[in-house]
This record gives C-alpha cells, structure tokens and sequence, in this order.
C-alpha cells in the first residue's frame, strides 16, 4: 500500500469511510433532482433548442446567414471549434497523464473531467460540420472507398488531419471513461431497488463482478489506455493548431503554433473544470472529495499553463519584428492597434494578467475567486481564437480585400445552442453517472483521508523527512526519551528518513 | 497570363464580360456590401500617398504614424493611381490546393489550377490560405432564390446563361479558370481540324472585351506566343512574388515619365 506522510494534507475529508463514499457518490444517482437542476436543466434546454434552431436555419439556407465573407472565411464556427477542443483537453491530461505519473488527486476530478471531455468534443464536432457550405456532403471528408472513379482525399491538408485527430480523440476519450465507469455502475446496480434501474444498470455495468481478475484487467487497461491517451494530449491541439501553422497567412503561419495550442488547450480545460467542479461540488455535496486541496493544484496548473501562453504571446510579438517580414509585423500591429485592438487586449488581460494571481496562496484557496478567473480564463481563450482567427484574415495581404467581420444573431444563437447543449449533457451526466471514481477512489481511504491520517497519529507512528540539522538532533532526542517500539531510520545525505512506532 | 498596367485604364469591360462569360451571380447591393461580391476577376485601385518612407524618416514619425498616414491617398494633384486587375493566378504551388480535405481544387497539366465544384464540400480553407483573395463562395444558392432575383431566377435571365459553364449551387468555392470551355473548345477544334494549336486560338472573356490590349492569354511553353515574349519582359513581375507561390499569371509593371 501506498504509504504517506501525515503531514501531507489529506484528499479525502470529514473522516469519511469506504462505506459513506458508496453513499455519498450513489446519492444524485438514486435520489431525485432538486428544483435548481431543474431550473439549470431547462434553461440549458431552451438555449439548445435555440442552437438548434439556428444550426437548422444555417443548414436549410446557406452559410450566409453567418457574417463570413470573402476575406474572412472563418469566424465563430471555428472559433467555437478551437475553443471548446480546447476545453476538452483538460479531461485526457488528468485521467492519462496524471496517472502515468500517479498523481492520487487526479481521483476524485477525472470522472468528471472526462465528461466535460468527451461533451466538449461533441460541440467542437458540430462545427467543422455544419461551416461546410454542404453539410450533408460532410462524409466526404472520410477516406471512404466510392464509385467516384478514384476520388480520394486529400491527405495534405490540416482539415483532414484535424478529422483524424478529433475523431481519435473522441473514441479514445470515450473507451477510458467507460471503462473508468464500470465497476462504479456495478456499485449502483447493485444497490438499485427498482428493476428497471437494475436492469439499466447491469447492462451498463458488463457484468462487473469485482473479482481480482476483473481488476486486474481494470487495471492494465487503464494503463493501457493512458499509454494511448498520453500522446494523445500533446497531438489533438498540435493538429488542429496546424490548420493554421501551414498556412501562408501572416499570424496563421507560425511555427510557435503547436506547444503554445497545447498549453492554451490545458489552460482553458483546466478553468472548465474548475468552472463546473466548483459548482458540482457544492450542488451534488462533494467538499469532502473535491477538496481546496485540489482547487489549489488545478489553479497551479493554470497559472502554469497560462504564462506558457503569455510567454507564447510576447514570442509572437518578438518574432514579427525580429523576422523583419512587413506582413507579419502588420499583422500584429493590426492585432493591437488595428479595429480589433479590443478583442486582443480582453485576450492579453483575461489570459496573461489574470492567472498571475495565482501565486498567490491565499487567493489560489480562494473558492470565490478561483471561480471567477475560471469563467475569465474561458473567455479569454474565446477570445484568442478570435484574435488569431480573426484579425489575421481581414487584414492580409492584398488591402483591396480587408473587411470586417461582425456576428449575426446565427451566428451567436449556435454559440450559445452548444453552450446549451454542453449542461444538458453535464446535467444528465451529473444525475445518472457516478460524478466521482469511486471505486479508484476507495483505493487511497486508507493513505491519504483524514481518517487513516488520524489513525496512523494514534498508533503513534511518526514517518517523515528531515533535512534540517536541528530538527533531527530533536527528533533523535525525542527517540531516545520515549521507550519505542520499533524504530527504523535511513540517513540518505543530509536527509533522515525516520520511521517511530510506540505504545 | 500577361496584364500590362501601363494600357489598364481600368474601365472594368473585364470584370462584366467575365460575369457574362461564366454565370457569374450578380449578388446585390446587400451582399456587396457585407464584402460578399462574386467577381473571378477585379480591379484593385492603388493611390499614391503623400507619406514616403523618406518623409517619415525626415519628420522622425514612429512606424504607426507613418503606416497610417500611408493609409490616406493624398489629396494633391499629385495624386497617382494604379489599376490592378487581379485573377485566380493560377499559382504552380498554390496554397489553396494543399488545404482542400476533399481536393476539389487541384492542378492539371496544363498549369491551370481546377476547381471542381461538385466535390466542394465548402469548408473556405481554400479562399483562406488564398494570398490574393480571388476566390469567391457561394454563401447561397443565387439561381432560382427569390432573395436574388436579378437574372437567374426568371426564364427570360436564364436564356443568358452561358450553356457552356455550370451554375453552381450553393456552399461551393468558385473562382476564374481561365475561361476553361474556351480552352477545351479550342482543344477540340484543333483536333478536328487535325493541327497543332495555334497562339491565339484561345482567348479569355476578359482579355477578349479589353480594348487596350493590356490581357494576353497563350500558352507560356510555346516560344512563339505573344505570352511567352510578355513573361520574359523586364517590366513582368508577379504578384507577391516572396511568396513563391509561383503564379501563372504575369504583371507587367507600370512605367511613368516623370521629373
């Protein structure tokens, strides 16, 4: 087992046992939705049904109905796209990546992560589908065999790319969390009272059984899978960068583009996470399990991520100049001061200002604030899609085709439709799925909640590492004053790694 | 391709007999207005400035202050103007053909860069990466739409129709081919007649209604044509040359006698 100091903070709170975590987790699932579900539920409804409704108008009339144009090809469509692949990167990174390298507080956020994963990716889809002028020729895209004499694709271009890696990605996503979610819907077939639930449920579970073999099949799959999923992380955001990277556009073609895509992907993931898990936690009851504690690390891993892209921001600037290519230098001269000086300093401010915050500890516990820079960070990376979308194509080459772009009502109705259509999927999800990993979860009650920490502290075992001259002169003092039981020490260095036990 | 911009007077024949020749949907004030014009072919106007690199270098002006005073054309009786009339370029390593998912825009042989319409699916990555900004999209079906009812929505405007070039629908990509029917007419032709092609068989809409001569149409591997001379002339030059995209099409750059 998995042995852990008690003076490391602990992820599981209010001494909670294996059984109050079957409780605790079962309850959304078996008991009924309060009326701010309700409310939330159908307000999400009637934005989708509004998407809905633009996405069909777009499809029965033309993409005209949008405010593209000539010059400005793309828009929001892409925007939205980028935007919410973005968001679902955050779900891969903490399910594959933070396994690989056993980070335990990835337990109680990665079932939750992976959904607003895989229903992010489902609003990412409907664009690259839907701008298409034909959307019902969108099977094209696919290198299906045809009667087209021998049509194929065209394996050059970043779009096809960008099917290969999404739709990789998607299933990937989708087959990890299913297999996460097994022997948790095992635990809710099992104490289903209703038949039908019993029933869903079994189906759903694959005839779980908790068996050691069943686990340890769990658990070379998740290993597995993560293997999979890890590169996966770094690909998915790289490719779709590379619609733009390849291209001769200036501020498209940039070879930045790919780790600067994937630090923002993380960045604006993680503040979705914190975004809905701040909001499911108090909803659903989950302080005990989504703890400050692991507010604290995702806020570290967005200031992390968003300095990446600061500093990615500030290259892009020096490299204009540097290169000394008059296009490139307007380009970004146009991006600051040009007509959309507005869109790209809310971008600087929402993304590079504001999670510089988070160094600071108390404001990085901070529930409040946390979850304001969550919703800034998300509209800060709308808007550097916009921004490098944007103001690179209506101001290019030629200046007899600079133009503006401004939105229609379709355009901002199909936006808010997925925003819709993204709590629809949450707020089910959050109602019938186990929103924690329990099962994974139960696996660290006895290393790392407060109960076990408590109960290592009565046992009177002491285990820690000291690397302070007069902090182990007193600890040895301490040993040599009481009558131990056991004792075991190792010196590695300047270090003492001791290990007390005594009545 | 060859266009002189000394002979451009820029009365825009071109860009009419272009939309004649190729079912070119005539769009409206509204659609013109959100930059949505359908036109294969333009005419781009340039101004002089009264800013000059050595102005501004003179007067100390930071980099934005000159570019935006460039911005205005002077308002002096100095004032030059150069008539630009652009066209699919027909780029030998066109960035919108490595970009289609579908390669619905490809090269032939021949040098040309094809569009084909019923393979567009309509992503507009194509018109994105366009360095010239030539191609043009159908944002509706502009036949048969009464929010369109210019001439190709009535019985009497469809008998204008050129029976030799399709009407595209709407969501495809459409941009100049260099009057392709034309070609392939002359193609046939010849064939029949049992010959080689000759240098002038073809002609484009557009270099057919200039009547300053200023658009020279032929193939550029025949030594012989009028078009190969134009491309080997000092003055020819291609737009935005850096690039490297390698058009087909060549300017030749305009020459003023002055103090």
């Amino acid at each position: 087992m998995h042995y852990e100091s008690p003076i490391r903070e602990p992820l599981i709170l209010e001494d909670k046992t294996l059984h109050d975590i079957t409780e605790d987790i079962a309850r959304p699932v078996e008991g009924k939705a309060n009326k701010w579900w309700w409310a939330l539920f159908l307000f999400s409804l009637v934005a989708f049904a509004w998407g809905a409704g633009c996405l069909a108008y777009t499809a029965g009339t033309g993409v005209g109905v949008w405010g593209l144009n000539k010059t400005v090809g793309w828009a929001w469509d892409i925007t939205n796209f980028v935007w919410w692949v973005g968001i679902g990167h955050a779900g891969t990174l903490i399910s594959a990546v933070l396994l690989l390298f056993r980070q335990k507080w990835r337990l109680s956020i990665n079932r939750s992560a992976e959904a607003m994963t895989i229903f992010a990716v489902v609003q990412a889809g409907l664009f690259p589908i839907f701008h298409m002028g034909r959307p019902w020729l969108a099977y094209w895209v696919l290198p299906l065999p045809n009667t087209y004499g021998s049509l194929w694709v065209n394996f050059n271009s970043p779009l096809l790319w960008d099917v290969f890696a999404i739709s990789t990605y998607l299933t990937v996503s989708l087959v990890f969390w299913y297999m996460g979610l097994i022997p948790d819907f095992a635990m809710i077939r099992d104490r289903a009272v209703k038949p039908l639930t019993k029933k869903i449920y079994s189906i759903l579970s694959f005839g779980w059984s908790g068996r050691a073999k069943h686990w340890q099949r769990f658990e070379e799959l998740s290993l597995v899978l993560a293997g999979l999923a890890t590169p996966l992380v770094l690909s998915v955001h790289t490719i779709v960068s590379m619609d733009f990277a390849t291209s001769v556009i200036p501020g498209w073609h940039t070879t930045i583009f790919p780790p600067y895509f994937v630090a923002g992907a993380i960045f604006s993931g993680f503040a979705m996470v914190q975004t809905l898990l701040l909001v499911m936690r108090k909803v659903v009851y989950m302080e005990a399990y989504i703890t400050i504690k692991h507010i604290e690390y995702m806020n570290i891993v967005i200031m992390v991520t968003g300095s990446i892209v600061g500093v990615a921001y500030i290259t892009e600037l020096f490299i204009a100049w540097y290169s000394g290519v008059e296009f490139e230098q307007y380009a970004f001269l146009n991006r600051a001061t040009g007509p959309y000086w507005w869109a790209y300093w809310a971008m600087m401010t929402c993304n590079v200002f504001s999670p510089q915050f988070m160094w600071s500890k108390r404001l990085r516990t901070s529930i409040a604030f946390t979850f304001f820079i969550s919703i800034v960070v998300n509209i800060g990376m709308w808007f550097e899609r916009f921004v490098i979308i944007v103001t690179s194509l209506h101001r290019d080459y030629l200046p007899s085709s600079w133009t503006m772009f401004s939105p229609t009502f379709v355009d901002i109705g199909i936006f808010i439709g997925t925003i819709g259509f993204f709590f629809v999927l949450f707020l089910l999800y959050a109602r019938t799925f186990p929103v924690i990993a329990q099962a994974e979860l139960k696996t660290i009650v006895k290393s790392s909640s407060t109960q076990s920490k408590k109960l290592v502290m009565s046992k009177k075992i002491i285990y820690g590492i000291y690397d302070d001259d007069d902090v182990i002169l007193q600890a040895v003092k301490d040993i040599r004053e009481k009558e131990f039981i056991s004792m075991k020490y190792i010196l590695h260095f300047q270090f003492m790694v001791l290990i007390m036990h005594w009545a | 391709m060859s266009v002189d911009l000394n002979s451009c007077t820029g009365c825009g024949a071109c860009i009419i007999a272009c939309h004649a020749e190729n079912n070119v949907p005539v769009v409206g004030k509204e659609e013109i207005r959100r930059s949505r014009d359908m036109h294969w072919l333009r005419i781009d106007r340039y101004y002089s400035s009264d800013m000059t690199e050595e102005k501004a270098h003179q007067d100390g002006l930071s980099s934005i202050d000159k570019f935006l005073a460039m911005e205005d054309a002077s308002a002096s009786e100095s004032l030059e103007v150069v008539f630009h009339p652009v066209m699919c370029q027909h780029c030998n390593h066109a960035p919108c053909e490595t970009v289609c998912p579908v390669a619905a825009t490809t090269h032939s042989r021949e040098g040309l860069n094809h569009m084909a319409y019923n393979r567009c699916v309509g992503t507009r990555y194509c018109a994105n990466n366009c360095p010239y900004k030539v191609r043009r999209f159908n944002w509706f079906n502009y036949s048969d739409n009464e929010q369109f009812d210019f001439y190709m929505n009535n019985d009497l405007g469809k008998m204008v129709l050129n029976p030799d070039v399709v009407v595209r629908s709407r969501g495809v990509m459409e941009k100049c081919s260099m009057c392709i029917q034309n070609i392939q007419k002359a193609k046939l032709d010849a064939k029949k007649e049992n010959r080689k092609l000759n240098d002038g068989d073809v002609d484009c809409a557009c270099a057919s209604a200039c009547d300053s001569g200023s658009m020279v149409f032929g193939d550029v591997l025949d030594k012989k044509s009028k078009v190969y001379a134009e491309s080997k002339s000092p003055r020819a030059y291609h737009l935005l040359e850096e690039l490297d995209t390698q058009p087909s099409v060549w300017y030749q750059t305009k020459v003023r006698n002055k103090e």
